[in-house]
Order: C-alpha cells, then sequence, then structure tokens
C-alpha cells in the first residue's frame, strides 16, 4: 500500500512540475495546487498506513497515528488559502494586462 | 510555563483580525497597530529579563506535556529578535503613517501588518517544526497581500513570481518534515535534536538536513535569492522596509535553529556547505550592489549581503562568532529597514531612482545627508555605530577556526558595501543642486522623525553595546549547547 501510494506521489510531483513550467499562469497556480497534494500524500505515507482503531485509550489495541492526520489537515487549509490568494493575483493581473501569458509579461520593470 | 510568551503572536492576530471590522477609521488603525508594537515591546524586553533570571521559558498550550502538544519555547535569542521585530515595525508604521496613501490604508494595510508580525513572533518563538511551517506560511500569505497591495503592474508581476517561488519553496519544507518525521518519529524540536544525537545523525538525516537548508535558503535569500531583488524593490516604501528588515530575517533564523539544535553532528559537511553558499552569496550580492545604479536595487543587494555575511557566523560556530552573528542580526533589522526608509525619501523626494540623475541633495536636505551618511559607516561596520561589534566578533571566530577564505570575503564585502553606499552618497548628495527654492518639496516630518529614532537606535546599539550583551552571549550560548534546550523542553 505505501509503495501505491508513494508512486501515486510522484505522478502528481510529476504532473504538477508539468503545470508549474508552462508559460501559461494558470497552469501554474494549478501545478502549485496539485504539487501541495503531492506532499500530503507523502506526509501520510510517511507516518505508515495500516488499518487501526481511533487512537483514544480503551478503543481496541491497533491504534493509527493521529499526528500525520493533523498535519495534513493544517497543510490542506494553508494550500486552500495559498491557492485563492494566487488566483485572486492572477485574476488581477488579467485585468490589468489582457494576458494570461506568462511571456508577454516581461519588460515592465517601470511605468 | 508562562502565558506572556503567546502575547507576541496573539496580540498581532487578535487585533488584525478585530480591525477589518474598523475599515473606515484609519486613526484607529493607526494607533492601535502601533500600540500592539509598543506593548510587544515592552512584553519581549520582560521576557529578556525573566528568561536571564529563570532559564528558558515554555508554554504548552493546553496542557499538553512536551513531547506530545504544541509548545512555544522561548530562549535569549528568539526573545531579542521578538525585540528587534517590534521597533522596527512601530517605526516603519510610524513612516507609514505620513507616507501610505489613503486608499491603500484603506485595504486593510495595518492589519495585514500585524498578521505579518504575528507570522515573524510565532516563527521565533516556536518550539515545534510543524508550527514553524504554519508561522512561516501566515507570515508569508500576509507579505502576498502587502506586495501586491495597490496593483501596479510591476507589483503584480512581482507578487506572482514570490507567491509561486515561495509555494515551491514550502512544499518542500513540507517534504523535508514528512521524511523527518517518517525518519524519527517526532517534530518537536527538542526530542527531534535528542532522538538525532541518540543516532549519531546517519547519511539519511544528514540528506534531510540538506533539504531544509535548500528550503531556508530559498527563504532568506542564502544565494538562491534570485527572486529576492524584483520583489523587494517593488511595493511603496514602508512595506518593502518591513520586508527587507524582516522576511529574510526569519529563514535566517529558522537556519540557525536547525543546523545548531537539530543538525549539528556532521558540521563538516553541513556547516561547510552553509559557508560556501555564504561566501558565494557575499560575492553575488557584491556584485550587484556594485552595478545597479538605480538605488532600490542597491538597497536590496545590501540586504543579501548581509545574509551571507550572518550565515558565515554560523558555518564557523565558534562562541565569538555566534554571538557576532547574533549582533549583527539585530543591528542588521533596524539599519535595513532605516536603509530602505531613506532610499525610499529620496526617491519621492526627487521622483526618480537613477542616481546619476540625483545630486546635491544634502543643499536641501542635510538631516536626511547625515542620515545616509551614518547608516553607511554603521552598515560597513565603523567603529561607534552597531555594525562593529558584529564584524568583529564574527571575524575574531573566522580566524580562531582558520577560515581565512571566509574572513577576506566578509571583509572585502563589507568594503563593497561602503563603496556602493558612498558611490550613491557621492553622487546623490553631492555636488550641484538639481532642485530650485521654488519647487522643492518639504520632507514631512513624519518621514524623517522615524528615520531619525532608527538612527538614533544604531548609535545607541553600538555605543550601548553592554546592555545587550549579557543577552547575546546568552543566547549564543545557548545555541552552542543543545542540552540546555532540550533540558528546559523535556525535562521539568
Amino acid at each position: 500500500m505505501e509503495t501505491l501510494i508513494t508512486i501515486l506521489a510522484g505522478i502528481l510531483v510529476t504532473t504538477a512540475t508539468y503545470l508549474i513550467l508552462s508559460k501559461s499562469m494558470i497552469r501554474t497556480i494549478l501545478g502549485t495546487a496539485i504539487l501541495s497534494h503531492a506532499a500530503h500524500l507523502l506526509i501520510m505515507t510517511m507516518g505508515g498506513l495500516k488499518r487501526g482503531s481511533v487512537p483514544i485509550i480503551g478503543e481496541g489495541n491497533n491504534h493509527v497515528d493521529p499526528l500525520p492526520q493533523a498535519l495534513i489537515l493544517t497543510s490542506i487549509v494553508i494550500g486552500f488559502a495559498v491557492t485563492a490568494i494566487s488566483l485572486v493575483l492572477a485574476y488581477r493581473i488579467y485585468q490589468e494586462t489582457k494576458t494570461d501569458d506568462l511571456y508577454e509579461w516581461r519588460g515592465f520593470t517601470d511605468e | 510555563m508562562n502565558n506572556i510568551l503567546v502575547l507576541p503572536l496573539a496580540l498581532p492576530v487578535l487585533v488584525g483580525i478585530l480591525l477589518i471590522f474598523f475599515r473606515s477609521n484609519i486613526p484607529l488603525q493607526r494607533w492601535v497597530s502601533f500600540a500592539v508594537m509598543v506593548v510587544n515591546l515592552g512584553l519581549s524586553i520582560y521576557l529578556l529579563h525573566e528568561i536571564h533570571t529563570e532559564g528558558i521559558l515554555r508554554l504548552d498550550f493546553g496542557g499538553w506535556k512536551p513531547p506530545f502538544g504544541i509548545s512555544f519555547v522561548a530562549d535569549s535569542f528568539s526573545v531579542l529578535l521578538v525585540m528587534t521585530t517590534s521597533i522596527v515595525t512601530a517605526i516603519c508604521l510610524l513612516f507609514a503613517f505620513s507616507s501610505m496613501d489613503r486608499s491603500h490604508e484603506k485595504m486593510f494595510f495595518y492589519s495585514f501588518v500585524n498578521l505579518l508580525v504575528a507570522g515573524v513572533n510565532g516563527s521565533f518563538l516556536t518550539g515545534d517544526l510543524f508550527n514553524l511551517y504554519v508561522c512561516f506560511e501566515v507570515m508569508l500569505l500576509a507579505s502576498y497581500v502587502l506586495l501586491a497591495l495597490g496593483g501596479r503592474k510591476v507589483q503584480l508581476k512581482e507578487a506572482i513570481k514570490y507567491v509561486v517561488i515561495n509555494v515551491v519553496s514550502s512544499w518542500l519544507f513540507i517534504v523535508g518534515i514528512a521524511y523527518l518525521y517518517g525518519m524519527v518519529g517526532t517534530l518537536n524540536l527538542a526530542q527531534l535534536s535528542q532522538r538525532i544525537a541518540e543516532s549519531g545523525q546517519p547519511p539519511l538525516i544528514t540528506v534531510i538536513s540538506i533539504v531544509f537548508l535548500t528550503v531556508f535558503a530559498l527563504k532568506a535569500g542564502l544565494l538562491l535569492y534570485f527572486w529576492l531583488p524584483g520583489s523587494y524593490a517593488a511595493p511603496p516604501i514602508a512595506i518593502a522596509a518591513l520586508f527587507g528588515a524582516l522576511l529574510t530575517k526569519v529563514g535566517i533564523y529558522a537556519m540557525f535553529r536547525m543546523f545548531t539544535l537539530v543538525f549539528y553532528h556532521q558540521p563538516v559537511f553541513t556547516h561547510t556547505i552553509i559557508g560556501v553558499l555564504a561566501g558565494l552569496t557575499l560575492i553575488g550580492g557584491s556584485i550587484g550592489a556594485v552595478a545597479y545604479r538605480d538605488i532600490r536595487q542597491i538597497v536590496v543587494y545590501n540586504v543579501i549581503i548581509s545574509v551571507g555575511f550572518i550565515l558565515i557566523g554560523l558555518a564557523v560556530a565558534t562562541p565569538e562568532a555566534m554571538e557576532g552573528s547574533i549582533y549583527y542580526l539585530i543591528h542588521d533589522m533596524i539599519v535595513k529597514a532605516l536603509l530602505f526608509l531613506l532610499a525610499g525619501v529620496m526617491i519621492t523626494l526627487t521622483k526618480t531612482a537613477r542616481m546619476d540623475q540625483i545630486s546635491g541633495l544634502i543643499r536641501n536636505y542635510p538631516l536626511l545627508g547625515w542620515m545616509f551618511f551614518i547608516v553607511m559607516l554603521s552598515m560597513a561596520g565603523i567603529p561607534p555605530f552597531s555594525g562593529f561589534i558584529g564584524k568583529v566578533l564574527v571575524g575574531q571566530g573566522a580566524i580562531e577556526s582558520g577560515s581565512y577564505l571566509l574572513l577576506a570575503l566578509a571583509f572585502g564585502s563589507s568594503i563593497l558595501v561602503l563603496y556602493s553606499l558612498l558611490r550613491v552618497f557621492l553622487s546623490c548628495f553631492w555636488g550641484e543642486t538639481i532642485i530650485d527654492e521654488e519647487e522643492m518639496i518639504t520632507a514631512k516630518k513624519g518621514w524623517l522623525i522615524p528615520c531619525a529614532i532608527l538612527t538614533i537606535t544604531t548609535i545607541g546599539l553600538g555605543l550601548g553595546a553592554e546592555s545587550i550583551a549579557t543577552y547575546v552571549s546568552e543566547a549564543a550560548n545557548t545555541l552552542l549547547n543543545p542540552d540546555k534546550y532540550i533540558d528546559a523542553v523535556l525535562n521539568d
């Protein structure tokens, strides 16, 4: 199971890298979102995947580790915030320059 | 246990949220934010005193004893930085009062400054690796907004670059955390340190330490500073000064923490890499500082040079060098804010950032000229000012450990700092004035007073170094003896 999830995380990183390197701004942002999900899967896998009961005393013997879930939850919230702000930023840039193509905004160092 | 420890984080967060509801009441927003910074300053001085008498302080949230809960740990190093952050932010806010556009102030400028400070203070105080990541993100999210505030094309362009680069480096941060958790099974810094010490830092953990080095190098601008010149030159002056003073310093702090507390068993490998990176940063930053004619770019490249200089202290890692780095870190936060503010005032007064189009400013604005002169001497490390002690101590440490190449680079770069700023001084302040009496814009008191306060602070820090000397040596001592930190966190 761990191997499978690791491979999945790898595929996500590949996709994300491809998207981030593209010219279109919106693809870059989607790429960063996918990248963070790959990291979340990695955290889950590193914590160890196993079937078990809730980590409360007296609820069975085989507990799962609650920490990776807590970490991922926090990280997902942060990921949402960052994706939201970059989408807003992309929209503002589109309003300002009427283009989504990163190559076309070379050269306005000054106004 | 000391509940005051949470206030440097909690106060700005709460005020930042509350101020959203008082959007149109700008005077209230201004003075409440200023008051928060003053209160934080008082708290940090109190905490510094408390740490001096009672040792390292700890706060376990919800009463969960470490290593299980989230905890805040305050040693002298982190509280000194919290103190400096409060001073610098308070003064940058004073500057913002008279320099920010009303429209920017209405777009929640003060809320976001508060949130930025919350993130910075949280990063300094946290005792948990994942919490460090969270505080980093709080700080970065606020900085994304502040960078784009105003929405000029160049700001938006730099903002999207800055966002994407930081998202990727944050991704590396989580990857590092995941691997470390998989290897060691904990994220509490003290317990991490303990467990890695037990296993003697096997090669895999050294590799993970390099992942962290990459992350913090990206955040601090250690060699990987390609994003920095653009994004620090784009926003309004007060924001640029905050960025220059605070953001890279958090990365530097994290690097000091991780490589003195957790990954300190293979210094031949890790600290050598840090040394090489610091040396290359000094070279690159110096070339940038000398090459440009745009005042903003010169100022920004000076930020990069100081990052390299501070990290030489970490690479060398002798007690003197550590002390020197801490002195220099405090000095640098104050002086960089001052330099950005002065450069901003010059640009506002002359409406150009090119230094060959400005001359003779000292006839019209003598105070500005002298303050620029002082900041230049201070950054180059001329004795009465605050940069001197840091430079001497780092140099002494480098000689002791025999790293003469780093020593040469450090002092060579100091000369280039002096040269690059002297060039600005000669070109902009001396010579025939370009401004007529009639069309001269008066420099507002609101611009000059904050600069004057910072100038007095840098002189005061230079002359009164003894007043913080005990705290600095204590901080260096804790950094070099991780057992103290572990003891304070894990054993009560």
